[in-house]
């Protein structure tokens, strides 16, 4: 008993180098084992790098007035992409460790729950680049698309906002759907929205009925705010697309939030 | 409420040279714990002392778990206090100080066992060197497997590693020797013996009795969330019905039955058993009214039969 104390003098001077050693810890852990399940890394990756191939590159010479269409599917996928590490990662990667009992065991350490969530999220981020990046060179390579520095710079940054966006939602699917069933009920949201938000195939070449429906999609506003760097969005304004994906992300973390509170408060 | 029967040791692992008297590190006062309509716990206290190991013991939903969350700050009862190291065991600071093995299904499979190590290390202000976990764990041979090619000892002994990084002064194993065979296992108990050498004290829930028997200084049986009983193993297993006599004598049942202290008499085929709280006088008796009496033994009863007459009166 007489050491505590002593143990906390120590451990309060040192204890940002420990809490800046623990989080990168947590993440650099998070980022390698997602890397290393193939179930999920192929798949993450391999799934928007296929559609690309398959669809994007196809349309290399086409174009729709002045949009060139496999830039404007190079911004889908990339938006396709980085949306499918934060919902597998998060969601299905969060409901399995809460079911196998290993989210118990470290919520039984003194590990902060933050540090938890800021390695999933910024594991997510890291996908989400990669997965731009990879799309990127094959566009850029293959597709004869040009991108100046200034877009390329401008789509990394969009990558981080979508992801951390996008996170929220891998959250609360995370703590609401029931592990086996995860990976099932993610694709039936992921990839329903993914096409009816244009993300698949230009959004005008859509049904009319379907592209009504768009706007309350959040990956219809993060694809705008995508295409925007091109200058290929559609006629609504910048700052409504900012609103529904921040609005969008202020309600999943509010209902995780109260998600997480209710299940405190039954445990 | 705390119990009385420290002082009194018996078995290996007496080696404590503190005062006699000392505080619970660790307690829980009166819990209830409701989940719905099941009660899991219903007014169970438990104290436990520095450097003893203490084994919680009772049938499947006796409530072992419910209590070992408690004491993790897993979960909060509904009434009654529980209380680690004098604080809250959700408290940060109390859980640097706590080591725990709980049941779990999977660790992510793809990180190898030094990265579990690594990682869980990091978590505490003053954790233990890798070095002395991997010897303490017995991690020699598979430091470097990716958790998915562990056997399921293997595991378990990764789990007690993950348990000891902080360098706790108190552990709390849930189950811990599931899945390992017998030569594991008591690999496993020498491990927990060296940790009650260090001072530490230990909290254990088992179904093994084998393992409670060998190694706590005290057991408290539970049923249906509420303490049965609880004592050393010697006085658990006495609590029942007392030592057995088994031979074979031309005696019969009805006489045998009015020696003073026997509480039951069978037959199986030619062998008596006679079971007898005074079992010296009782055989003293049986060998003067019978000189052939032969195959003679006297056994004390195990754990188990204690255990099964503790929890199925209720």
């Amino acid at each position: 008993m007489s050491t505590a104390p002593l143990a906390y003098t120590t451990a309060s001077s040192s204890g940002f180098a420990q809490s800046l050693s623990l989080y990168g810890k947590e993440t650099k852990y998070e980022f390698f084992k997602l890397l290393r399940a193939k179930s999920f890394s192929l798949a993450v990756i391999g799934f928007p790098v296929m559609f690309y191939l398959i669809f994007g590159i196809a349309n290399r010479h086409v174009s729709n007035g002045n949009v060139h269409i496999a830039k404007y599917m190079l911004g889908g996928y990339a938006c396709f992409g980085l949306v499918g590490a934060a919902l597998f990662g998060i969601g299905v990667g969060l409901a399995a460790e809460r079911a196998a009992g290993w989210l118990e065991l470290k919520r039984a350490s003194p590990m902060p729950p933050m540090a938890y969530l800021f390695a999933k999220c910024i594991t997510a981020v890291a996908f989400g680049i990669i997965i731009v990046s990879v799309l990127t060179i094959l566009a850029v390579t293959m597709g004869g698309v040009t991108l100046s520095p200034d877009e390329l710079v401008r789509m990394l940054g969009m990558t981080v906002a979508g992801a951390i966006s996008f996170a929220s939602m891998g959250l609360l699917l995370a703590q609401i759907v029931p592990a086996n069933a995860a990976s099932g009920i993610v694709n039936l949201i992921y990839l329903p929205m993914s096409f009816m938000s244009g993300l698949w195939v230009p959004i005008q070449f859509l049904p009319h009925w379907l592209q009504q429906i768009a706007p309350v999609l959040p990956t219809y506003h993060l694809a705008q705010l995508m295409l925007s760097i091109y200058g290929y969005q559609d006629h609504a304004s910048l700052a409504s697309h900012w609103m529904g994906l921040a609005g969008f992300t202020m309600l999943m973390l509010g209902l995780s939030w109260l998600v997480f509170n209710r299940s405190q408060q039954n445990a | 409420m705390p119990p009385t029967v420290i002082a009194q040791e018996t078995g290996t692992a007496a080696v404590r040279t503190m005062a006699p008297v000392q505080q619970p590190i660790a307690i829980l006062a009166n819990v209830t714990k409701r989940y719905g309509a099941t009660i899991a716990l219903d007014g169970l206290s438990l104290a436990l002392r520095p450097g003893e190991v203490v084994a919680l013991l009772g049938p499947n939903g006796a409530g072992k778990s419910t209590a070992v969350r408690l004491l993790l700050g897993l979960i909060a009862p509904n009434t009654g206090t529980a209380r680690v190291f004098g604080s809250d065991p959700r408290d940060p600071a109390t859980r640097t100080r706590v080591g725990a093995m709980l049941q779990v299904a999977r660790l992510p499979e793809t990180l190898r066992v030094c990265e579990h190590i690594d990682l869980f290390r990091s978590y505490y202000p003053r954790p233990l060197p890798a070095e002395e976990i991997v010897r303490i764990a017995q991690l020699d041979g598979i430091y470097n497997r990716f958790f998915s090619q562990l056997s399921g000892g293997q595991k378990q002994r990764v789990l007690f590693g993950l348990a000891l990084c902080g360098d706790p002064d108190l552990i709390v194993l849930d189950e811990p020797t599931v899945g390992m065979d017998i030569e594991a296992r008591r690999g496993l108990w020498q491990q927990i013996r060296n940790l009650v050498e260090r001072g530490k004290t230990v909290l254990l829930t088992t179904h093994y009795l084998e393992e409670a028997d060998a190694l706590a200084h005290r057991i408290v049986v539970i049923n249906e969330g509420k303490v049965v009983s609880e004592g050393t193993p010697s006085e658990i297993k006495n609590s029942g019905a007392g030592r057995r006599i088994s031979c074979f004598t031309r005696l019969t049942a009805e006489y045998l039955r009015t020696l003073p202290g026997v509480a039951r008499v069978e037959c199986d085929r030619e062998t008596v058993v006679v079971t007898a709280s005074e079992v010296e006088s009782v055989v003293r008796e049986m060998l003067l009214q019978d000189a052939a009496l032969s195959n003679l033994e006297i056994a004390s009863p195990a754990l188990e039969d204690a255990f099964l007459a503790l929890t199925s009166s209720r």
